[in-house]
């Protein structure tokens, strides 16, 4: 099972609703997914040359104040913050690979859950309306947002094997499907100096876009090529900085339903997910084909 | 015409009060309103009702259908008249993949597109979609007819028994076992006689006939390759 859940804002007036927007669509894909959920949000860009953290530590009364005060004097940089609930937003002015050394070699118990300009990741252990609760989803703002729902079959229900995974720079992926071919890939990858966390089958098809990206790949083609190497069924919902993306596997057993207006772009696995949209009644709404590359992108400021 | 509304009521109380129409018949004339994309709706059927879903429906709607006349106004997810007995469903959109799965008989209209497995397994349906269909649709299809006025996706009409294929379109590719037939004037008969039934209009002659060779009935092993 597992419910994937997408929306990009055509229409930039609705950035200050797109928390509210999604915060519905997520809870619908409830019975699909009941126990992990997440979201990538992407908006609140920090300017050239500064990155954006999304941090986690598991107790919520971890001391950020002063993890925040260690990190600008040692790593010499500009930095401001913020907390929702468990997690951290740290903004500073340094670069990717720095700030991912310091923190693994300062705080080990600190996990990183996404870094990048635009992105921010929340995902927990629970029950959809209680992430979008905690972490306030409802009030947040941005330009897209991607999220999923899991219903755990192949590995356990942790904070491990929860999405959306991120191995990249603002690079994000939902799944609903498995792969067959991905310790092979993850052996490949990681020779290429793409890092995972987990042993988990999504994360190695992140993993295997940042590396297509990384080596020049348009994200349309890096998802054509991820058609002939990935092996077993998915649907993707994929997000970057300026983009979003669906693609289905040849054999398309995974549901999905795209929904386009003037206003936004919306994926969903079941359509009972888009119904509170507005103006979902005069969308045009399909299913997008197999082995079909669907993505929007806005021109890069 | 009874009026429900799936916001104010369940599925599961929609598909009562169309149940308790099987006995006896005291409202034949139903509208469902705000379906959502809901799971099951109107399933199990057993009464010559006309039921008219105004929107989009969810996985495996008029599942198990006899005798009932239903409209989809929208698009139809997965399984959409699936093991249907008689009666007829039209889908006025897009219809999700495994349209007709297994189903035994009645008339399966959609409008729009179908997706992915279209008639898999179908055991007598009649099924026209006016636009194309995805792939492996009719695999393993049985008895029936599958019409399809656009074009067909990959492997059509695999591992085939006796469903008859028509297609105005391109076929992407036949499945195994799958070949094209000879027209011959029963055929352009059976063909006039669904357009009539399912009130579209084409000319049965634009249309090419698919049908089983027969070759994968009984295991053979000098076929092996061809499973």
């Amino acid at each position: 099972m597992c419910g994937i859940v997408g929306l990009y804002l055509k229409n930039p007036a609705l950035g200050p609703k797109l928390g509210a927007l999604f915060e519905p669509m997520l809870i619908a894909m409830t019975e699909r997914g009941p126990d992990s959920a997440g979201f990538a949000i992407y908006g609140d860009e920090v300017p050239e040359h500064w990155i954006k953290l999304t941090l986690r530590h598991p107790d919520p009364h971890f001391d950020w104040e002063a993890l925040a005060e260690r990190a600008k004097t040692e790593l010499s940089a500009q930095l401001s913050w913020f907390q929702n609930a468990n997690v951290a937003v740290f903004k500073l002015e340094a670069d990717e690979v720095s700030a991912r050394d310091w923190f693994a070699e300062h705080a080990k118990d600190v996990l990183i859950l996404s870094v990048g300009r635009s992105i921010e990741i929340l995902k927990e252990v629970g029950l959809p309306i209680e992430i979008s609760e905690r972490f306030s989803l409802s009030g947040m703002q941005g330009t897209h947002i991607i999220g999923h729902t899991r219903m755990a079959t192949e590995s356990a229900v942790t904070m491990a094997g929860s999405h959306p995974f991120s191995t990249g720079m603002d690079l994000c992926l939902v799944h609903n499907g498995s792969l067959s071919n991905h310790n092979r890939l993850r052996e490949n990858l990681r020779r290429e100096g793409i890092s995972f966390e987990t042993e988990n089958d999504s994360e190695v098809a992140a993993g295997y876009l940042t590396w297509r990206l990384r080596e020049g790949d348009s994200l349309k083609q890096a998802l054509e090529s991820a058609l002939t190497d990935l092996d077993g069924f998915f649907t993707f919902t994929i997000g970057t900085r300026d983009g979003f993306a669906v693609i289905r596997d040849p054999i398309a057993c995974k549901p999905a339903v795209l929904a386009e207006t003037d206003d936004y772009v919306a994926m969903a696995s079941e359509y009972q997910a888009l119904t509170s949209l507005p103006g979902i009644e005069n969308a045009k709404v399909w299913e997008p084909e197999p082995a079909t590359v669907y993505a929007w992108e806005r021109a890069s400021v | 015409m009874r009026t429900i509304d799936i916001t104010s009521q369940s599925v599961r109380d929609l598909n009562q009060a169309l149940h308790d129409q099987a006995p006896e018949c005291t409202e034949r004339e139903w509208k469902v309103l705000n379906p959502a994309g809901k799971h099951n709706i109107a399933c199990g059927l057993d009464q010559n009702l006309s039921v008219d879903i105004m929107g989009h429906t969810g996985y495996f709607c008029g599942g198990m259908n006899k005798k009932a006349h239903l409209v989809i106004h929208g698009n139809a997810g997965q399984g959409v008249g699936e093991n249907m007995m008689s009666g007829s469903i039209r889908v006025k959109g897009d219809a999700s993949q495994a349209a007709g799965a297994t189903a035994h008989g009645g008339l399966l209209v959609i409008e729009g597109n179908a997706g992915a497995r279209c008639g898999i397994s179908m055991k007598g349906v009649d099924i026209v979609v006016k636009g194309n269909v995805g792939h492996m649709s009719c695999f393993m299809g049985q008895a029936g007819h599958l019409v399809v006025c656009g074009d067909a996706g990959d492997a059509l009409g695999d591992s085939l028994y006796e469903v008859q294929i028509f297609v105005k379109g391109n076929v992407k590719s036949l499945g195994a076992d799958c070949i094209e037939k000879e027209m011959r004037a029963e055929h352009l008969q059976t063909l006039k006689e669904l357009f009539n039934r399912s009130g579209i209009d084409e000319e049965p002659e634009a249309f090419k006939r698919y049908g089983s060779a027969r070759n994968l009935y009984n295991f053979k092993v000098d076929n092996a390759s061809a499973y």
